[in-house]
């Protein structure tokens, strides 16, 4: 990563190539596509009980990712995105249709675990597009419903690192970071934080 | 003189600017948005072309906050 001058390189730096690695363990087993709930879980304990978003500014290896490829490799064209994507309706707007996607997920687990839905070795994407995926699993000590999430979850990480590398090529590198659903919600969370504290 | 400013209110908190900031100058407030320390920030503009949300600009300051 092409770092500024006089700059140290931190282990946290390279967490890119994490973003990378989880992508191809979902490939070959889905029960890895879980390891994706750190990043879900760290930047809501950074933001809870620190009340700062430095998983967002130092460890998100998503960013990073666009970073490397838009800028070093330069697959971005760097131009302004417009203004609307960075604007508040459209970022609570996203926050809140990916959270009732994910809860959508979440209640097609419940379905598997009950026993009303059989598992579906498949992974959907852009919420729309079913592409079969049944290498990825061939049973395990787990229940199904384990793999029903994985499923899920590995559809859910690749369609929005689908949309953020559409974006990173139109506009800046990072445009995904000015509407991500984890961003805007970290952030929420410590602007609640900082005005309750002043 | 040039410096960079910060517009708050559109600021995603997303770090890269602070990240980018060759002089350290720029830093996350308590996850709010990003923090322009004026007597540090040479106005290079290296942290506006890489803010995604267009939130941070060059401009010219009366004083440039020294």
């Amino acid at each position: 990563m092409k770092k500024a001058v006089n700059k140290k390189s931190h282990w946290y730096d390279y967490l890119w190539i994490w973003s990378i690695i989880y992508f191809a363990l979902g490939f070959f087993n889905i029960l890895f596509t879980w390891l994706g709930m750190i990043d879900f879980i760290l930047p809501l304990i950074f933001a809870i009980a620190g009340g700062n978003k430095w998983f967002c500014n130092h460890m998100c290896g998503r960013g990073q990712l666009f970073w490397v490829l838009g800028r070093n490799l330069k697959f971005s064209r760097r131009k302004q995105a417009p203004k609307w994507i960075s604007s508040k309706w459209f970022r609570y707007g996203f926050l809140a249709f990916f959270l009732t996607m994910f809860g959508t997920m979440v209640f097609q687990t419940y379905m598997v675990f009950s026993g009303a839905q059989t598992l579906r070795k498949a992974i959907k994407l852009f919420w729309t597009f079913r592409v079969p995926w049944k290498w990825a699993y061939n049973g395990s000590i787990f229940p199904d419903w384990v793999a029903q999430f994985g499923f899920g979850f590995y559809s859910l990480m690749l369609t929005s690192t689908l949309i953020g590398l559409i974006v990173m090529a139109l506009y800046k590198e990072r445009t995904w970071c000015s509407f991500c659903p984890m961003g805007t919600m970290t952030q929420g969370i410590c602007k609640i934080k900082a005005k309750k504290g002043a | 003189m040039k410096r960079a400013v910060n517009d708050t209110d559109r600021c995603v908190a997303c770090g890269v600017c602070a990240g980018q900031c060759p002089r350290g100058a720029i830093s996350i407030y308590k996850g709010c948005y990003a923090d322009v320390d004026l007597s540090m920030c040479v106005g290079c503009g290296i942290c506006e072309k890489a803010c995604p949300a267009g939130s941070i600009r060059v401009q010219e300051m009366e004083d440039g906050g020294r």
